[in-house]
């Protein structure tokens, strides 16, 4: 597929990425817009191509405890530590993808990765019928510091939100971006190698695709 | 803050795209990969496909639509019609869809949205209610709205989040195709009764029922179909006279000029 010239900003990035399957229906959009972008993708469930990988993209929608047991029982979990952690390869999730880096997911009561600080938790909206759960539709950032991934973005850009369960108690250092629904909750997470979004990106137009282009350029 | 969205619907029969109303008078408008796409430049929000196709060749074919739509696609694409099990979920997610919107199966089995649900999270399960006016309530109605039940529709459109469904697509059979303003009164009731986001349907006319379903209707999105298949305004136009009024909408720019399009209504390539 011919790549646009704007967001993706210019020629083509052929980097291998380490694209996770865990079942997630957003899998293959993801695949489809890093391949757009000039990535090579491998879309794997094995935890030995998982530790060796270069670069990883955690998709993922669905079940925080669900998610958090495959990873546990299939040795996903302990070859993304090799990777991400031992190696420190760049690693971004999405949505659910992101917030299993944090140390505890209230959905399921399970342990997360725990690799940054900080829980997920369900969205409890001052006024219930004002601001709907899930969080839904297009939002924001509020970018805190600079991040690389929010290379390029305008303030103004928005992006594409679909859940109902946010990231909270972050080590402020670790919080690239907010986003205010209700209250304001990170929703750019990044430690070094080691970032999460909680919006989208596949889905949110010319914003998504520039930032999924900053992930490549890392 | 959240901004109100606009989400463009195409009925889409042996992979063409169809209107006339959602219930009567079908009409062919064009290919949906290319009108998902214009529709997403004129700045739409998201994209509803509803197959309407009633045989197993169409629905293979559409499965084939939505793959090739959500390639193409930036904005998310829910998609509908003749969902009968988890894996027909299962299948139309893997083929591109972020939602999954589902009407008659949930009637007769309301346990396909908790499974949904449990397998592909609540925000991917869209729960589909086809109203219509009686008396002083509403009833759901299911097949494509041929069929009435004796559900109260918007005790049906508690209970179908209280089994999983994450949003709400709220057509109004009354209002379908009329073109005189979304049924505020359903919608205002569901929308104050669930608390995950409503989708008003039926009856789009003009950027003031829009307004009209936001504000007094209480909803989060509006779905937009016959109005903009026969031309008469556009999402982009829609956006300037809401934000003229003080609604905040998405006004994301274009990835390229849209290509022009024939006084019919098809894209030219």
């Amino acid at each position: 597929m011919r790549p646009q010239a704007g967001a993706e900003g210019g020629k083509p990035l052929v980097v291998g990425v380490t694209l996770l399957d865990l079942g997630s229906g957003n899998l293959h959009t993801v695949r489809r817009k890093l391949e757009r972008l000039g990535a090579r993708v491998v879309v794997t469930t094995e935890p030995e191509a998982v530790a060796r990988a270069d670069r990883l993209v955690i998709p993922g929608v669905g079940h925080f405890g669900a998610a958090m047991a495959r990873l546990r029982s299939t040795g996903l979990a302990e070859a993304l530590g090799q990777a991400a952690v031992g190696r420190g390869v760049p690693t971004l999730g999405l949505c659910l993808g992101m917030q299993i880096l944090a140390e505890h997911g209230e959905e399921g009561d399970t342990p997360g990765l725990g690799w940054l600080r900080g829980r997920v938790v369900r969205f409890r909206p001052p006024d219930p019928l004002r601001y709907k759960v899930p969080h839904m539709g297009w939002n924001r950032l509020a970018a805190r510091g600079s991040s690389p991934l929010l290379e390029g973005i305008s303030p103004e850009a928005e992006f594409y939100f679909a859940h109902s369960y946010h990231w909270e108690g972050a080590d402020p250092a670790e919080v690239a971006a907010e986003t205010e629904y209700g209250y304001r909750f990170p929703s750019v997470i990044c430690r070094n190698n080691l970032m999460g979004v909680q919006f989208h990106p596949e889905r949110s137009h010319e914003a998504g695709l520039r930032l999924l282009r900053n992930f490549l350029a890392l | 803050m959240l901004y109100p969205r606009i989400l463009v619907c195409l009925d889409v029969d042996h992979g063409r795209v169809v209107k006339g109303t959602r219930f009567r008078n079908l009409r062919e408008v064009g290919d949906p990969v290319e009108l998902a796409k214009r529709y997403e430049e004129e700045g739409a929000d998201e994209i509803v496909f509803l197959d309407i196709s009633a045989s197993a060749e169409g629905r293979s074919t559409f499965l084939d639509t939505v793959r090739r739509t959500a390639e193409v696609l930036f904005i998310p694409l829910t998609v509908g019609g003749g969902v009968r099990t988890v894996a027909d979920m299962d299948r139309l997610l893997r083929a591109g869809a972020d939602k999954v919107s589902v009407n008659t199966a949930a009637v007769r089995n309301p346990g396909l949205l908790a499974e949904g649900a449990r397998r592909f999270g609540s925000q991917c399960v869209v729960g589909s209610v086809d109203a219509a006016r009686r008396g002083s309530a509403w009833i759901a109605y299911t097949h494509g709205g041929r069929t009435p039940t004796d559900l109260d529709a918007v005790a049906w459109a508690v209970e179908m989040v209280r089994r999983g469904a994450g949003e709400i697509l709220l057509t109004s059979m009354d209002q379908d195709g009329v073109r005189t303003g979304y049924d505020l009164e359903l919608t205002r009731a569901v929308a104050e009764a669930v608390g995950v986001p409503v989708i008003a349907s039926g009856g789009a006319g003009t950027a003031d029922h829009l307004y009209d379903a936001f504000t007094l209707g209480k909803a989060s999105a509006a779905l937009l179909a016959g109005i903009l298949h026969d031309g008469l305004t556009t999402v982009g136009a829609l956006k300037a006279e809401l934000a003229a009024r003080g609604i905040r909408v998405r006004t994301a720019t274009p990835l390229r000029p849209p290509p022009p399009v024939t006084p019919d209504g098809a894209v030219v390539p």
